[in-house]
């Protein structure tokens, strides 16, 4: 068995494979499966300063080797979080990182100076949810946004900073090193890119919310190359995210530069699907006589 | 164990209507806990989301689950053209199904088209004291009645156009009717329009009356919230809950029509 255990800014994990945020929940459905140990870490869902309702549904629609949800941040709010869904999770010999969002910076920042008083392992802001205070443009598409929400959060904690990157930008990198330069000790990326179907018989789009986020198959070749060109422009160590369904995509995007990979809409497709990559990552190295994973980090031969 | 997932062996297929299958799947874990109103979520090969199809039929002693599903897009089009002997990628039981009453003397199960199937297990375990109204659009979608009345439900045959059954319009008429003579529980599945009038009337008349839902899913077990609908509580209080979950069997009164 090779070994399979990466740090990232200073969190030791067990194996590199983490089921992204907001398709686990927190982790209570996917335990009928598999021991939550069996994983590097877990993403929970979202979570706001209070309680969100989300979107009317559908919230879900199927796409050419993907899909969009439309969710919406649904979430019982940072306090009942930490008290009914955090202590369990702490109990499962895995690494927690709590995703975060929120309407303003100062919502961000009231909801990671809470989660600084837990034990949770890592914080993880998405920072692609709307700014309501700058009329709804998401946090991630502006470099001044982006610092803004970072560095606030920055101040409420000194728990490991993971910022969340959104693809809908024209130039991930100089929103990456805005990030970095407001002390974000780690890059996650990406989040789903904007999307949307229409049922071309009623006219209608599917989903509900007219538009979604895109997840899944179809956005591996964007993440691989958002990951890589951030690799290259920041120092800071990147978890990377987007499309992985087998232990040969999660190289491919350590490869990139990656030093974890979370896994989404795989988990729908195939609930064993974060510890099925595992094997397949454990397979691989084996295979190709890799001693470690950490040696593939990065380790992509660009023309 | 709540639900597993596994590649379970189709043991019989059967095509019962006009772009409408049966299929009968060996699966003994999940038969040995599955019950009535709850789902299976199936995975089409290739495809990246499962797609949920009502549990119409349990057998714990051949640890088999029955489904009957109709072709309407590219998944259960690829479903319905596996054979017997080829396997379905399989996660069962899910959900929280129809509230069984030991205590009810007259049963109405109503089911509209492709919302019959999951009436089955319940005409199973009310045998005699159920009746089962069905309501289909026309003679070729009809299906599934030589089933309830061999589990010993009393059989109602809707068909919007009278082509054939004895009520030709909904199933109202005849549940109205039904009301007016005794009935301490419905359980009702199908489409939404005829659901909203199915609950309406139960509300209106004081009975008990439980509703499977239709919402598109990813997860299936209550981790993505991508199943929602909205319900609200005895205070008015609304918010969503979540079909594959929560559901997809929800009290009328429950439900924000
Ligand atoms: C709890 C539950 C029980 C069901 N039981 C049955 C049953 O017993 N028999 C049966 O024939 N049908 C049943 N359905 C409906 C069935 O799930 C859909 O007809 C099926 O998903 C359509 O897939 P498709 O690939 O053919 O269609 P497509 O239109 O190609 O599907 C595209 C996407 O939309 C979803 N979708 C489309 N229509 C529906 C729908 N009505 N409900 C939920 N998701 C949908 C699909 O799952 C898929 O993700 C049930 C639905 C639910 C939620
Ligand atoms: C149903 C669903 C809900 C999601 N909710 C969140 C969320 O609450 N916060 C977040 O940062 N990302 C959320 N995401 C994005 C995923 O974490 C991930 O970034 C994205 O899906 C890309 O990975 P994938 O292609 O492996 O799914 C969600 C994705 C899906 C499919
Ligand atoms: S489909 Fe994921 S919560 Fe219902």
């Amino acid at each position: 068995m090779a070994d399979l255990s990466v740090n990232v800014c200073g969190v030791d994990f067990k194996n590199p494979i983490i089921p992204a945020s907001g398709v686990f929940g927190y982790g209570r459905e996917y335990e009928e499966f598999y021991p939550l140990s069996a994983l590097g870490g877990i993403s929970t869902k979202g979570t706001t300063g209070q309680l969100r309702t989300g979107n009317p549904a559908p919230r879900i629609a199927e796409t050419p080797s993907g899909m969009l949800n439309s969710v919406g941040l649904q979430n019982p709010g940072i306090d009942a979080f930490i008290e009914k869904e955090l202590p369990n999770l702490l109990t499962k010999d895995t690494v927690i990182l709590a995703n975060i969002a929120g309407a303003t910076a100062e919502e961000c920042a009231e909801v990671a100076s809470k989660l600084d008083a837990t034990d949770v392992h890592m914080i993880e802001l998405n920072i692609s949810c709307p700014n309501v205070k700058q009329g709804g443009a998401a946090f991630g598409t502006s470099c001044t946004a982006a610092a803004q929400v970072t560095a606030a959060v920055r101040r409420a904690t000194k728990k490991p900073l993971v910022v969340k990157l959104s693809p809908n930008v024209t130039s991930i990198t100089e929103i990456a090193k805005a990030v970095e330069a407001e002390g974000a000790d780690a890059l996650s990326m990406i989040n789903t890119l904007l999307g949307m179907r229409i049922d071309v018989r009623t006219r209608r789009p599917v989903l509900r919310n007219n538009v979604g986020g895109l997840s899944g198959p179809a956005i591996l070749p964007v993440a691989v190359r958002m990951i890589w060109q951030t690799a290259n422009a920041v120092s800071i160590p990147i978890i990377g995210m987007g499309g992985v369904t087998t232990g040969e995509d999660a190289i491919e995007l350590m490869m990139a530069g990656a030093s974890a990979v979370q896994v989404g809409m795989a988990c729908f497709t195939d609930p064993y699907a974060p510890v099925r990559i595992v094997r397949e990552m454990d397979a691989f190295l084996e295979e190709n006589g890799i001693a470690s994973v950490r040696d593939i980090i990065g380790s992509v031969q660009p023309w | 164990m709540k639900y597993t997932q596994g590649k379970y062996p189709i043991m019989e297929k059967q095509a019962i209507a006009e772009d409408t299958f049966s299929f009968t799947l060996l699966c003994p874990e999940a038969a040995a806990i599955a019950a009535p109103g709850q789902f299976v979520h199936i995975l089409p090969a290739g495809f990246g989301l499962r797609r949920p199809i009502s549990i119409a039929g349990i057998d714990r002693e051949a640890g088999t689950l029955r489904i009957v599903f109709a072709v309407r897009g590219k998944g259960t089009k690829a479903l319905s053209e596996l054979r017997q002997g080829d396997a379905m990628d399989t996660i069962a039981p899910l959900g929280h199904g129809f509230t069984l009453r030991e205590d009810a003397q007259h049963v109405v199960l109503v089911g509209g088209g492709i919302g019959v199937p999951p009436m089955l297990p319940l005409a199973a375990y009310y045998g005699e004291r159920s009746t089962a109204i069905s309501g289909f659009r026309s003679f070729p979608q009809v299906i599934l009645q030589s089933d309830l009345e061999a589990l010993g439900a009393r059989t109602i045959l809707c068909t919007e156009d009278g082509s054939v059954g004895a009520v030709k319009g909904f199933v109202t008429t005849p549940l109205e009717q039904l009301i007016q003579e005794g009935v301490d529980q419905v359980h009702a599945c199908g489409p939404m329009p005829m659901l909203r009038a199915v609950a309406q009337l139960c509300i209106q008349s004081g009975v008990p009356c439980e509703v499977s839902l239709e919402e598109r899913m990813a997860c299936g077990v209550g981790a993505c919230l991508g199943c929602a609908c909205k319900t609200k509580t005895a205070d008015g209080e609304e918010k969503f809950l979540h079909v594959c979950k929560n559901g997809p069997v929800f009290r009328a009164e429950e439900v924000c029509w």
